[in-house]
């Protein structure tokens, strides 16, 4: 991974739906190589945000979204989401090779291979996602994401649909090999927010509003049981009941 | 399949009591065994037609499905084909297509080809049907997916797309290898000098009732070897299908 990812700053962002605004004016700077966390109830328009940033939904007139690299966001994002998104008729190797496939690129079989080799699933690179388990598909969705090699990963609550252990040992996995890269994490998850965000952000209201920012002390990843991380619990969960 | 073998015997019996225990007229209901010596006695004749109709089906079917898939394609591929096409080719599915039979003896002819175009022409609609939906129903997720990853709308289409649709293209074959039997026979039946349904309507003529059973016992082995023949090829061919996913679950 290079050294450091370029930040990606928002200003003015908008998104409408018919007419009725989700956000507006919404300005956003998520840190370069580190993990920004967008958290907030349901509906409220923050996957939406991180559509916005993959560039997948349009913006309302005066929305900027810039690396601050200078050149397009769109076109440098990994897309991770809370369904695995696994094409059933792919197996492992398949969906990892996907991107270079949809490119029409060369497919790079060996680093294919070892990516998923180091993410523990040498022995599931020959099958379909019908026969893995919900923490391995999640897995081999992650292995898809690695082999694109972006800057910015976006990840929209990656990690909802899996038990709580495996959901676990999933962001202690991401943390690791997602290092480096400018990631913009969308979860309703205060904890999942808390163990990988550099920066957390709290999204309430319609319009859309932001919070003040949380930097919760400490290096990502942090443990459950952290007093930071359960006492910065306590006051998310304040913020979103506040809604 | 042992159950059911075991039923269509328990009928065949049935059959055969009723007819004796109740003298029925042979012209009216012969005697499942009077049919199978029929079948044997026939059974040159019977192969004869049999080879015909079938000629017919599978051309029909090959036909109505290049047919339906290619206008399938062409309906997701371009929106002006969705505009001048799509409303077209929902408004053709309220065509009976069987009152075409006469005509379509009238202007490709008394022999294959109007059988043919008639089992074409009833398969076309589920196909193209099936496979348009199965094209445009692909999850929003994927196609998402695939934008972020820079791909083009062709490799969309040829990468997920299409084989996400295969499974309910599969359903319409399934519909079509059903259907096509159906359509052969009643080309046959408007006008023809040749197939099972040609030798239906003779021997009915010659109030030769055993061998018209015979024929339609072929045709209904047929029309069944056909549908779980194809049936077999398309789990292997697209194992993703839902119900075989469920199978190996």
């Amino acid at each position: 991974m290079p050294v450091r990812a370029p930040a990606i700053r928002l200003t003015r962002a908008g998104v409408a739906f018919e007419g009725e605004a989700l956000f507006a004016g919404l300005d956003l700077e998520i840190a370069g190589g580190r993990w920004t966390c967008l958290l907030g109830p349901s509906g409220v328009g923050k996957s939406t945000v991180l559509r916005l940033v993959a560039g997948l939904v349009p913006g309302t007139s005066g929305t900027t979204v810039v690396a601050d690299d200078g050149t397009a966001v769109a076109g440098r994002v990994a897309f991770m989401a809370q369904q695995d998104l696994l094409l059933p008729w792919l197996d492992a190797r398949g969906t990892v090779l996907l991107g270079a496939r949809m490119r029409g690129e060369t497919p790079d079989r060996r680093r294919a291979d070892a990516l998923l080799a180091d993410l523990g699933l040498a022995a599931a690179a020959a099958q379909r996602p019908a026969a893995l388990s919900g923490g391995m598909r999640q897995r081999v969705a992650l292995a898809r994401t690695l082999m694109e090699d972006r800057p910015f990963v976006l990840m929209d609550e990656p990690f909802a649909a899996v038990d709580a252990v495996t959901r676990l040992k999933l962001q202690a996995l991401a943390a690791d090999r997602l290092a480096g890269r400018t990631v913009l994490l969308v979860t309703h998850d205060p904890l999942e927010a808390l163990r990988l965000g550099h920066r957390v952000l709290v999204m309430t209201g319609r319009p859309a509003t932001l919070s003040a920012p949380i930097d919760p002390p400490g290096p990502p990843l942090r443990a459950v049981d952290d007093p930071a991380v359960l006492a910065l619990q306590g006051e998310l969960l304040r913020r979103l009941a506040a809604d | 399949m042992v159950r059911a073998l075991v039923t269509a015997t328990g009928l065949l019996l049935a059959w055969e009591a009723a007819t004796r225990l109740l003298a029925l007229p042979f012209w009216i209901l012969p005697p499942p065994s009077a049919v199978g010596l029929a079948l044997w006695t026939r059974r040159d004749l019977l192969v004869l037609h049999a080879g015909i109709t079938g000629l017919e089906i599978v051309l029909g079917l090959v036909a109505g499905v290049v047919l339906g898939v290619a206008t399938a394609l062409l309906i997701v591929r371009f929106a002006v084909a969705r505009r001048w096409l799509l409303p077209l080719v929902i408004a053709s599915q309220a065509i009976p297509v069987f009152a075409l039979a006469p005509l379509l003896v009238l202007w490709v002819g008394y022999g294959l080809a109007s059988k043919i175009a008639m089992a074409a022409l009833i398969i076309f609609f589920p196909v193209a049907a099936n496979f348009f939906d199965g094209l445009r129903t692909t999850p929003p997720g994927w196609i998402e997916l695939a934008r972020t990853m820079g791909a083009r709308e062709s490799a969309i289409l040829f990468h997920m797309r299409i084989p996400a649709a295969l499974p309910a293209l599969a359903q319409g074959l399934r519909i079509a290898a059903a259907v096509a039997p159906i359509g052969a026979v009643i080309g046959e039946w408007v006008g023809s000098g040749a197939g099972l349904g040609y030798l239906m309507l003779h021997a009915n003529g010659r109030m030769q009732i055993d061998l018209l059973f015979a024929a339609l016992a072929v045709l209904a082995a047929m029309a069944i070897a056909l549908y779980y023949g194809l049936d077999a090829a398309l789990r292997r061919l697209v194992p993703w299908q839902p119900e075989t996913l469920k199978q190996t679950e």
